[in-house]
């Protein structure tokens, strides 16, 4: 490697980890807001996994859609957690004010992107983890067969597409600073449909299966071990939408800053 | 090589008038064909009314925005094909000190000097002592920016962008909105930065005394056309009068004081209606 590339790679390298500090400060500055989110989260997943113990049937069938609840409701809380941290980059910033010295910075856009992408991650492990074990704690639920390290690896996966995809919404509010941040919570419940968190996504209408086949959470919460037919449509969902979603966001900055809207006030 | 080079630049933006089927769109020029040059270490002002030009300018400087047509190019970058070369050389206060609210003035200069490609280890003496250089009192600076006054947030942005050892610095309004004592204070770090860094200055400002006093030439920007640019006496000299004051209503025809609406602004709050 080359002494002007080893420097170029060094200088993102520190603008990656600028990046997640900034996000791991922010945390620290609002746990409060981040314990009572935690909460309203385990409260959420309860409820729905609680529906299981309402149900009719037997007490072994009943703990298995009371497991599958909560496997859904874990998987969601993290999957929707990357989307969501990533879609809100443009539209924090923008509500912080920091918008205009973030982009004006020399850190190439794909390394800001996957900074936030990362924090996502390491921030969606914690929460999920909290909200297995709560849950868990609460309920009684048993889950002996569980394969942790199967599931383990297909979240990894899927956490690629979630950021490539969540890079495509993050720009609608450089597009439209007034209805971008709608648009993007808009994605994220479209996705939270069709995904088949809490049932099988054959009880969907035809149309709504066949956007469940581009939606990278159908195969993560479907997954039961590492099963090819689940791995290889996150694979491509990976590669296709990381290039993708950088492509959109290059796009959409570029229109941003042809038409003056890359600033704090909109 | 000059600082910066701007040749016949052009902004402009489209401005969208009326409502339902009867909106229509026209294109506002913001920045007509300006054109000047900026020695290595030397500090211009430009004086304009809101919405002459001076943000559009500043933040064409600061690759924010993109142009229309003519060229920029800084430390011989252009600005529009080289961005990340030019992003290296430059640094910006502007009129809002603009932080994570919640986050200290260490923490924000901390990150924000990761994306200048500082480490922890390099920024972790630099902080506490150029926040010092600016008169940052000591023991606020783990304080939240959110329970801090203006004037100590504008003091932690010039903080911010000499941290980042800028060769070009573009100040776009620093001293707006300041109290009379922060204002000064201010003035003085800018005025330290030029003797003691080897830092470009242009400097956007309605304040014709701190233009006065800081520049070496100063430029009227009117209505997107750059009508001089040239030392404060000589501009003077040029309109026959004895104030900056004078020698701006003699140029544009208009006071000073007279607000015009703010550029971008104004095309967004239209498209709005």
């Amino acid at each position: 490697m080359s002494h002007g590339a080893a420097a170029t790679l060094r200088h993102e390298l520190i603008g990656f980890s600028g990046v997640v500090q900034r996000n791991v400060y922010l945390v620290k500055r609002y746990i409060w807001w981040d314990v009572a989110f935690m909460l309203w989260t385990i409260a959420n997943t309860l409820t729905i996994v609680f529906i299981a113990r309402g149900v009719d049937v037997s007490k072994a069938q009943e703990n298995a859609l009371a497991t599958k609840f909560l496997v859904g409701g874990v998987i969601w809380a993290y999957l929707g957690i990357i989307f969501e941290i990533v879609t809100e980059t443009v539209a924090w910033e923008r509500w912080e004010g920091t918008i205009e010295y973030t982009f004006m910075a020399p850190v190439s856009r794909p390394i800001h992107l996957f900074g936030m992408g990362i924090f996502a991650v390491l921030y969606g492990i914690v929460r999920a983890a909290i909200l297995f074990v709560a849950v868990v704690a609460f309920i009684g639920i048993h889950v002996p067969h569980a394969n942790y390290s199967a599931a383990v690896a297909l979240l990894a996966i899927a956490s690629i597409s979630f950021i490539g995809i969540g890079m495509m919404t993050a720009v609608l509010p450089l597009i439209s600073p007034e209805k971008g941040t709608q648009l993007g919570f808009i994605a994220q419940g479209l996705m939270l449909v069709v995904s088949g968190v809490y049932y099988d996504v054959s009880v969907l209408p035809g149309w709504m299966q066949w956007i469940s086949k581009i939606s990278p959470a159908t195969y993560a919460l479907r997954g039961s071990g590492l099963a090819w037919a689940d791995v290889w449509p996150l694979i491509v969902l990976g590669v296709v939408s990381v290039p993708l979603g950088l492509f959109v966001f290059r796009t959409g900055e570029r229109y941003a800053k042809k038409h003056g809207k890359l600033k704090r006030s909109g | 090589m000059f600082a910066v080079e701007v040749h016949n630049l052009r902004k402009e933006f489209v401005r969208k008038q009326g409502r339902g089927l009867r909106k229509k769109r026209r294109r506002v020029a913001a920045l007509k064909d300006v054109t000047f040059t900026i020695e290595r270490g030397e500090c211009v002002a430009v004086l304009g009314q809101n919405g002459s030009g001076k943000s559009t300018l500043v933040r064409l400087l600061a690759t924010l925005l993109l142009h229309d047509g003519g060229a920029a190019r800084v430390f011989g970058r252009d600005v529009f094909r080289e961005q990340r070369a030019v992003q290296r050389l430059v640094n910006r206060v502007s009129v809002e000190a603009s932080f994570f609210k919640k986050m200290s003035a260490t923490e924000n200069l901390s990150y924000a000097a990761r994306f200048y490609g500082m480490t922890g280890a390099e920024t972790k003496p630099k902080i506490p002592e150029i926040l010092r250089r600016v008169g940052f009192p000591e023991d606020r600076r783990h304080d939240s920016m959110e329970h801090l006054s203006r004037g100590m947030q504008q003091k932690v942005a010039l903080a911010r962008a000499l941290l980042t050892a800028p060769v070009l610095l573009l100040l776009d309004e620093p001293t707006t909105g300041l109290d009379p004592r922060s204002k000064l204070e201010v003035q003085q770090f800018i005025e330290e930065v030029r003797r003691t860094h080897d830092a470009t200055i242009l400097l956007c400002t309605h304040d014709l005394v701190e233009a006065e006093i800081l520049a070496d030439r100063v430029g009227i920007l009117d209505d997107g056309e750059l009508l001089c640019l040239e030392p404060p006496d000589d501009l003077k000299r040029r309109y026959g009068s004895a104030t900056l004051e004078e020698a701006f209503f003699a140029a544009t025809g208009r006071s000073f004081e007279e607000e015009r609406d703010e550029d971008e602004d104004e095309v967004r709050e239209v498209v709005r209606s």
